[in-house]
């Protein structure tokens, strides 16, 4: 596989919001604006391109029965750097991700991208691998959260976009709005997958 | 004491709802919910893990953390802390009774990835409860997940059967259902407690 494939999967075809349907807390909870989505998802994506290449490094002398945990260990390392460097530099973002800038150790697509690539991968492929997926799980976070901080605030990144006659829907960005847009979201997804299989039968 | 507890427990149920609120225990929420069989089992097992894992991330925090002067260490203790009693629960209920073994045992390793459990550890600290705050309040937590995650199981039951849209089905209805049911649970906001 090229490495432009490799990164390219993450982003399209293996998305892993919208196609593996990995990681649903952060995309859940923290897209109630376009700067919280950005954050989160690019921390998410530092911590996976450290956490792959590490895990690729290690991939020949960690025993088999302990790997889940020593990887948990190692990504738990990666978080805590994170969580102080955000702390230190961003700390309007990282008082916004609150919480769940240390719930990034759980966040399934990281262990899951462990599992299933770095640990059978070169440190290369890991290390782009990690970047494709980071950032397709980015790209989602931000399409969902300027959807809803859009139609429920009316701003993107703060700046108001809808002029004064419009009247946001609130309930977007509570966390009804949450479970509601994304549900839509992949549905759009499934119906243009659906339409593109009809079309290929069609030939 | 016993009526701030009672209110901690019953806020932590209803008005903050650690799943429709908070969003932690997502991936189990909307991955074991098919039917509501399994779903009991998994919130039974996750109301135990968190509840013990309460207790003891806090004893981690205060009689070993805090005098070493070692709180960076905290996310990378209170993950190892999890794994570790997840593998301990999983060999005590296997010895002890196997038969609810067999019910749960798919779903126990599942738990040290749930983000309920490492969140209501990391809750406990930075909302500075007691050791006795946080037992109730990782009881509380596991409970509002079962009351959440129950009723969503029913409401999927009765999803098998009705004609949905091809492009919904599955994964989208589910996540709408969620948000309803989300909405309704913000009804208990106004509740003055």
């Amino acid at each position: 596989m090229k490495s432009v494939d490799v990164v390219k999967k993450g982003l399209f075809a293996d998305n892993p919001t919208f196609v593996q349907l990995l990681g649903m807390c952060p995309t859940l909870a923290v897209t109630t604006g376009v700067a919280n989505g950005l954050g989160m998802g690019l921390s998410a994506t530092a911590v996976l391109i450290c956490s792959n290449v590490v895990i690729s490094l290690i991939r020949r002398f960690v025993p088999n029965k302990i790997r889940i945990a020593s990887y948990i260990v190692v990504i738990a390392g990666f978080v805590s750097m994170i969580e102080m460097l955000l702390a230190a530099y961003l700390p309007a973002i990282s008082k916004s991700l609150g919480l769940f800038i240390p719930l990034i150790v759980v966040n399934c697509i990281i262990l899951a991208r462990a599992e299933a690539f770095a640990s059978k991968n070169t440190v290369g492929k890991s290390a782009l691998d990690g970047l494709g997926m980071g950032l397709g799980f980015t790209m989602a976070l931000v399409l969902i959260s300027a959807i809803r901080e859009l139609l429920g605030n009316g701003t993107l990144l703060g700046y108001a976009v809808l002029g004064s006659g419009f009247q946001p829907a609130t309930m977007l960005i509570l966390p009804p709005g949450a479970f509601i847009v994304l549900g839509l979201l992949i549905g759009i997804k499934q119906w243009l997958t659906g339409r593109k299989e009809a079309k290929h039968n069609d030939h | 004491m016993i009526i701030d507890l009672i209110l901690l427990s019953v806020t932590t149920i209803l008005v903050n709802n650690f799943v429709l609120v908070k969003f932690l225990g997502c991936c189990p929420f909307l991955g074991v919910s098919k039917n509501i069989s399994t779903a009991i089992g998994m919130s039974l097992a996750v109301t135990f893990v968190m509840t013990v894992a309460s207790a003891a991330t806090y004893l981690v925090q205060v009689y070993i953390l805090n005098p070493l002067q070692l709180e960076y260490m905290q996310t990378v203790a209170f993950i190892l802390v999890i794994a570790v009693l997840v593998q301990f629960v999983e060999m005590v209920i296997q010895k002890f009774s196997p038969a609810l073994y067999n019910s749960l045992g798919i779903y126990l390793p599942l738990i040290t990835t749930n983000c309920a459990v490492l969140g209501v550890a990391l809750l406990n600290i930075t909302e500075q409860h007691n050791f006795i705050y946080s037992v109730v309040y990782g009881f509380s937590g596991g409970l509002s997940f079962m009351l959440a995650i129950v009723l969503f199981a029913g409401v999927r039951e009765r999803l098998e059967t009705s004609n949905i849209p091809k492009a919904m089905q599955g994964f989208p209805i589910a996540l709408v259902t969620a948000g309803l049911i989300a909405m309704a649970f913000l009804g208990f906001q106004g509740l003055k407690l």
